[in-house]
């Protein structure tokens, strides 16, 4: 294990390492999964080969970008409007401590839902229709957000506060000027995080009717034909696009850190 | 010699942190070794802990070169270094792993009423004051007997007040058990309340300007003549004013 | 502020009654709603009939107990092998730079979408769900061990080689106790994902639990009472262990880990 001072002079060997090892790693996968699927025989299982091809080919009908682009809309609809409900009733808990109490625990109940549970009733009321998807994904990502929106202002040193109201701020310049800024940073994590279960919620969410979108060719790829070097190809297209997704809010998270 | 460093050296990449840093410490002495912030005092102890390797030169205690962290020097951190997850009776026993069962409570008890903290056994750390906490620590360092002590600015954590008291008490427990001890202060009034020698280091990079014998008997008169005298050749010796 | 009305503000917060005027004002705003729009959507009084139901059938208990059961196994499965992976991972420096963006590609897709694998591999049945759960709980216990190791305050790990504690020890008595707060709390949240992918995973695969139930409801005759039902019972439940995780915090051993409240 390290020891406790560690100056490292690894350094420059720390960037190539990071970068290589994943990629020796990778390959050995690869090349373990290309031989398993030969060794079984199976007919189904696609080895990397086939599901590189799948990719190339939904590509070159232009369904690829077709479905990204319809994921990534249905992600971000829900996304938003969770942030832009969650938030608000999150500074209100925040902000008033029995309000939290009153309403958490009706929170916590909710939360363990799944949203294929919901799918039932996200049918009644938005019918067969884009919006219903959306619906999961902004209740999926409602609760988080929430949540790290009331923790965020509950966390706000008070010295802040008390410094604000002792250069006369009122509540709502408080709120501006103090509140918002502090809380930022702290928030950005959980809007990450929650972001992250968006993303995952997509698929449950997409196997409702819709008739695009990465989710939707993993079940439908299936279903129509056992068509799993698609299953496979969207599978590591949601993982791919999810990692990167993550990553750019990372960036926006140590940016907003450094001002 | 106890302790001997030999022309030690050290580099951070490109930094040149120490300098042919050659003293040796006596059997049971009390050394101190203070400078000013990153003159290279706390690597100086973490190698002759066995926690870093140096570019040149070496230590050696007893004669054995030092090349890697052993029992039988233990060294004490500030008091974030005494385990949250165990008691105080666990932390000070956390050494005693291969003694029996019955040994090993003589032991610690032994230790929590030399140190002070009786009534305190099943106490959690998160439940003490830093001043406490530093007093487990020191507890558990001594109770597995160790030849030589290494304290790390160990009361930096403390107010003022705290720290008086906790060098009177580390004074108290080092007379009843004579360990050979290098302690890093940046605090000089601390090392000449403390030390029966002072080792005065340069900023960065670390050389030796200066030991300096402090030749007062214990208990020390903070307002005495030869204290101020040895304390002003200090502050002299790092170049600090006398006027604030 | 008056002396009576800073009174009262003070009563009402501490009142016990507070955490439940949420979910009666949501009750009584689902009635209303019933009442005044109605849709296949039942209110609670009529959701109320339908657990009384299920209970009646004795099918309350059984479902229950199936996805619990589905739960426990995949669950566990995933302690026993995401942790000591995590621990390797956080340990082995090369190891994590090897494994750890791999670990990160899969982490963004959703449990659900392995179903199309899970039931080739597994068929339709309990293997395909309780497969579902594990890896919806393996990921994300592995990267939280592993980010828990390296939160360790160095000094811990100085001290106990200090003490020439040799590596075994080092682990079972420095390392774990030292990740502990943070595993637990990592466990509690691997938890609510199983529960929750349970659900999900019943709805596709098998012929038993709560996850089944709203699916069947539904297709068997249009209950809607039931489906809300099973929601109801699913939100409930997973409160409960919640909550029964939540104990685990308070543990002498693991409290010191968790910020003063």
């Amino acid at each position: 294990m390290r020891s406790p001072i560690q100056h490292s002079t690894f350094n420059i060997e720390h960037s190539t390492f990071r970068f290589v090892l994943p990629l020796i790693t990778s390959a050995i996968i690869l090349a373990i999964w290309a031989i398993a699927v030969k060794l079984s025989g199976t007919k189904i299982f696609p080895s990397p080969a086939a599901v590189a091809k799948a990719i190339a080919s939904l590509s070159e009908k232009s369904l690829l970008w077709r479905y990204i682009g319809d994921s990534l809309a249905r992600v971000f609809a829900g996304y938003l409007a969770a942030i832009a409900v969650g938030i608000p009733i999150g500074f209100l808990m925040g902000w008033h401590a029995p309000l939290a109490r009153a309403i958490n625990p009706l929170i916590q109940m909710l939360r363990p839902i799944s949203p294929l549970a919901w799918m039932p009733v996200a049918v009644i009321w938005f019918g067969v229709s884009n919006a219903a998807p959306i619906f999961l994904i902004f209740l999926a990502s409602l609760f988080p957000i929430i949540v790290a929106a009331m923790n965020g202002v509950r966390n706000v040193p008070p010295m802040y506060l008390q410094a604000g109201r002792n250069f006369g701020l009122s509540t709502r310049q408080l709120m501006i000027r103090v509140v918002a800024p502090a809380v930022l940073p702290r928030i950005i994590v959980g809007l990450r995080l929650a972001f992250g279960i968006a993303w995952v919620v997509l698929v449950a969410a997409e196997m409702i009717a819709v008739d695009s979108g990465l989710g939707y060719l993993i079940i439908d790829a299936r279903n129509a034909g056992k068509r799993y070097d698609l299953v496979v190809a969207g599978m590591l297209m949601i993982g791919v696009i999810g990692l990167l997704l993550d990553t750019g809010i990372r960036r926006v998270e140590e940016w907003i850190g450094k001002n | 010699m106890k302790v001997q460093f030999a022309d030690v050296s050290m580099r951070f990449g490109a930094m040149e942190v120490l300098q042919h840093v050659t003293i040796g410490v006596e059997e049971g002495e009390f050394l101190c070794i203070v400078g000013p912030s990153g003159c290279g005092k706390s690597t100086l102890l973490n190698i002759a802990g066995g926690f870093l390797a140096p570019v040149a030169g070496s230590v050696t205690i007893d004669g054995e070169t030092v090349t890697a962290p052993d029992r039988r020097r233990i060294f004490v951190f500030q008091e974030r270094g005494v385990f949250p997850w165990l008691t105080v009776e666990g932390n000070i026993g956390f050494g005693l792993f291969d003694m029996p069962e019955e040994a090993r409570r003589q032991r610690v008890a032994q230790y929590i009423q030399l140190v002070g903290l009786d009534g305190f056994e099943k106490a959690y750390p998160r439940e003490l004051s830093g001043g406490m906490k530093q007093r487990v620590e020191v507890a558990r360092a001594l109770a597995v007997n160790p030849d030589v002590l290494f304290l790390d600015e160990p009361f930096g954590a403390l107010d003022s007040i705290t720290r008086l008291q906790m060098r009177s008490e580390l004074l108290r427990i080092w007379r009843a058990e004579r360990k050979t001890v290098l302690f890093v202060t940046h605090d000089i009034e601390e090392s000449v309340q403390l030390a029966d020698r002072v080792v005065v280091m340069s900023a960065r990079p670390g050389r030796i300007r200066r030991v300096v014998d402090i030749d007062i008997a214990h208990p020390r008169d903070l307002s005495s003549t030869r204290y101020i005298e040895l304390r002003d050749l200090i502050f002299g010796e790092i170049g600090l004013a006398h006027q604030v | 502020m008056t002396e009576s009305s800073a009174t009262l503000r003070r009563n009402v917060s501490r009142s016990r009654l507070l955490p439940l005027t949420g979910i009666f004002v949501a009750l009584a705003a689902w009635q209303i709603t019933v009442s005044m729009r109605p849709s296949l959507i039942p209110g609670p009084i009529v959701v109320g009939r339908a657990i009384g139901e299920l209970a009646v059938r004795g099918l309350l208990v059984k479902y229950v107990v199936a996805s619990l059961f589905r739960v426990t196994w995949g669950y566990l499965a995933a302690l026993a092998i995401a942790i000591p992976f995590g621990l390797a991972l956080g340990m082995i420096t090369l190891g994590e730079m090897a494994i750890n963006p791999i670990l990160q590609v899969l982490r963004p897709i959703s449990p659900l979408a392995w179903i199309p694998i899970a039931i080739l591999w597994f068929g339709v049945g309990d293997v395909s769900a309780i497969f579902l759960i594990f890896l919806a709980s393996f990921l994300p216990l592995t990267v939280a061990t592993m980010n828990a190791v390296h939160n360790i305050d160095p000094v811990h790990l100085a001290a106990a080689r200090n003490f020439g504690v040799p590596l075994r020890a080092r682990v079972a008595d420095v390392l774990v106790p030292a990740i502990l707060p943070q595993l637990i709390v990592a466990m509690r949240i691997a938890l609510g994902v199983a529960w929750l992918v349970v659900v999900a995973a019943e709805m596709i695969a098998v012929n038993s639990g709560l996850g089944f139930l709203i699916v069947d409801a539904r297709n068997a005759g249009d209950r809607y009472d039931l489906v809300i039902a099973g929601m109801v019972l699913i939100g409930a439940i997973g409160v409960v262990l919640d909550l029964l995780m939540r104990r685990l915090e308070r543990l002498d051993s693991v409290r010191w880990g968790y910020a003063a409240e």
